[in-house]
């Protein structure tokens, strides 16, 4: 009997993250909901620039690498050729929050019928530690090394809340996957947003809090601790939006 | 086949139609803005999708989108929206795929002003995007060209899996001319095995990505594409030539220049002043051999452009400098007079001529 197994939606290929980093949880995540909805053959992944920019070898679906923060105008291209099949995306705080900002706003503002993972550890890691969108008032970063100073670096945003207000947000849910029932949270959601595409109902996004030991200079443990204590107070965790739900009445 | 009265803009978008073209994304600006609003009317009836995006950033970015899933798209633009395509470009050109651009010029730098120009002559043969790459330009200078050549585009992109691009400018794309759409021959379509469109269980997962982390795989790839246009250098150079047998004076001019130069040219032809037209159709590849050809015959060049002096710069290394290339040109969204050319071409006889 398989008690435990890897997703067929996932490749073969090893991930290159980081000790401690959870995008390995997150990957395993959206191919376990792709597993789940057997859609793996008509789905299209669009990675980003940052840490997830090899996500196209991990992902056993046809994959696209756009560039920074382009990923949701590469998927409305993708989805507006293809209707029937499930695009998505997989971004990081950067990636969406800073240079793709309009590029997300304007995908939810038409509803384009896909789903975006948002990947938020407030850091960006790949180039080593840089102050992000999503960085907290007071953070270390190698670009805010005395702490982001909201009066010099402005305010961190908060995405799920902003793409709440529009109308062509059909679905928006924060979680985080610092804890196994946290996880179980995150699962549920990546899966209902694969579904509403499914179903035609229109955009999906769901954050989340992820850790990025090596760049916030803690140990995976310590780092998980600190979305607790410190992500989880700044972005409250839960469902933002869900047209659906009010569909369903 | 019956011809019907069009402007430029609205046949490059009837054009893009005819080659199967059901997919446009593009942003609002001046002087091409008849290209989205043709489409916007024409695509919802016949099943296809033309779509305003927030910019011309999201729009190419769309256009990459669409592109990997095998499908003919088409994005257009002027001047400064180019420049913020150029990312894009690059992008699509790293990631060898498919699809048409449309620049119909205007003056600048900056904002510049929205009359014709060829200003961006540069950006378009050298430098549209970073890294070491080329586009195939092609460059109307009348209204059915700008039909031929846009269905020619999709075909040459689809071969040679790059973006095409068609450089025309304010005036082409305003003025009206008859048009007959039946005229072009489509080519071979070679299969698109790498297209993202989902692999059905019945292959591996496709790949588009222009990243390469390892310098020699990199290095592979650029070469390979190198190879590319190496050959499109050696099948897909085209040009025009006009009364350039025997003469002493040749100008060099692509699109709506050229039209100028063909009646400064019969003026002075029949003055007696040997003079003749290369005019450019692709401006990358640039037609090297055939004015290389004509420095055997020729005494001296005149490139005339909208612009500072732009192409003048490969009209000399065409010749090899083994004859004296002049510039004349106009810029701003000024264009020359027939006079004004016709009296630069008066000037040089009296150097160069035999007369």
């Amino acid at each position: 009997m398989v008690v435990f197994d890897k997703p067929k939606a996932l490749t073969d290929t090893p991930f290159h993250y980081c000790p401690g980093c959870t995008h390995g949880i997150v990957h395993r995540l959206v191919a376990e909901a792709i597993d789940e909805l057997g859609c793996e053959g008509r789905t299209v992944g669009v990675a980003p620039v940052g840490c997830s920019v090899f996500a196209y070898n991990y992902f056993n679906c046809d994959m696209i690498e756009a560039a920074h923060g382009r990923a949701p105008a590469v998927a409305t291209g993708v989805k507006r050729a293809m209707p029937d099949n499930i695009v998505f995306t997989y971004q990081g705080d950067g990636d969406l929050a800073a240079i793709g900002t309009a590029e997300t706003v304007h995908s939810a503002a038409r509803g384009e019928n896909i789903t975006i993972i948002f990947i938020n550890n407030a850091i960006y890691g790949m180039t080593g530690g840089q102050m992000a969108p999503t960085t907290l008032p007071g953070q270390v970063s190698t670009t805010s090394p005395y702490g982001r100073d909201p009066k010099i670096q402005g305010t961190p945003l908060k995405i799920c809340e902003m793409l709440s207000t529009l109308d062509g947000t059909t679905f928006a849910q924060r979680v985080a996957v610092d804890s196994v029932a946290h996880i179980k949270e995150a699962k549920k959601a990546i899966k209902k947003g694969f579904e509403i595409q499914n179903n035609k109902q229109g955009f999906s996004i769901i954050e989340v809090l992820s850790s990025c030991p090596t760049n916030w200079g803690k140990t995976p443990e310590q780092a998980l601790e600190w979305i607790r204590t410190d992500m989880i107070p700044y972005y409250p965790l839960g469902v933002y939006k869900d047209k659906t739900a009010k569909e369903d009445k | 086949m019956s011809k019907v009265l069009m402007k430029g803009n609205e046949v490059i978008a009837e054009a893009a139609i005819k080659a199967g073209c059901r997919l446009y994304f593009g942003y609002p600006i001046t002087p091409q803005t008849e290209i989205s609003e043709t489409l916007a009317k024409r695509m919802p009836k016949i099943g296809g999708l033309c779509l305003q995006a927030e910019s011309e950033i999201a729009a190419i970015n769309m256009v990459l989108g669409a592109a990997s899933t095998g499908n003919r798209v088409l994005t257009s633009s002027s001047s400064p929206g180019l420049s913020l395509k150029s990312e894009g470009v690059s992008y699509i050109v790293g990631s060898d795929l498919p699809c048409v651009i449309v620049n119909v010029q205007r003056g600048g730098p900056g904002l510049g002003g929205i009359q014709p120009s060829q200003a961006d002559y540069f950006q378009a043969t050298k430098a549209l995007g970073h890294g070491d790459m080329h586009i195939i330009v092609l460059a109307p200078a009348h209204v059915q060209e700008i039909a031929d050549i846009t269905m020619e585009a999709f075909d040459l992109a689809d071969i040679y899996r790059t973006p095409v691009m068609i450089l025309a400018d304010g005036a082409l794309g305003q003025m009206m001319e008859p048009v007959d759409f039946e005229s072009h021959k489509s080519r071979e379509i070679p299969e698109k095995t790498w297209a993202c469109n989902g692999h059905q269980g019945g292959r591996v997962h496709n790949i588009v990505n222009s990243l390469y982390i390892q310098p020699d795989e990199l290095e592979d790839i650029v070469n390979e594409r190198f190879k590319r246009y190496e050959y499109i250098k050696e099948h897909e150079v085209k040009s025009e030539e006009y009364l350039t047998e025997d003469a002493d004076i040749v100008i060099v001019s692509f699109g709506i220049t050229s039209r100028i130069a063909k009646t400064a040219i019969d003026r002075a032809r029949s003055e007696g002043i040997k003079v003749g037209l290369l005019r450019p159709i692709t401006v990358w590849p640039f037609p090297e051999k055939a004015i290389l050809k004509l420095t055997e015959t020729a005494k001296a060049f005149l490139s005339l452009e909208l612009n500072k002096g732009q192409m003048v710069d490969d009209v000399k290394l065409a010749t090899q400098f083994k004859r004296p290339v002049e510039f004349y040109g106009r810029t701003g969204g000024m264009l020359p007079s027939v006079d004004e050319v016709y009296n630069k071409i008066v000037e040089m006889n009296k150097t160069y001529g035999r007369n």
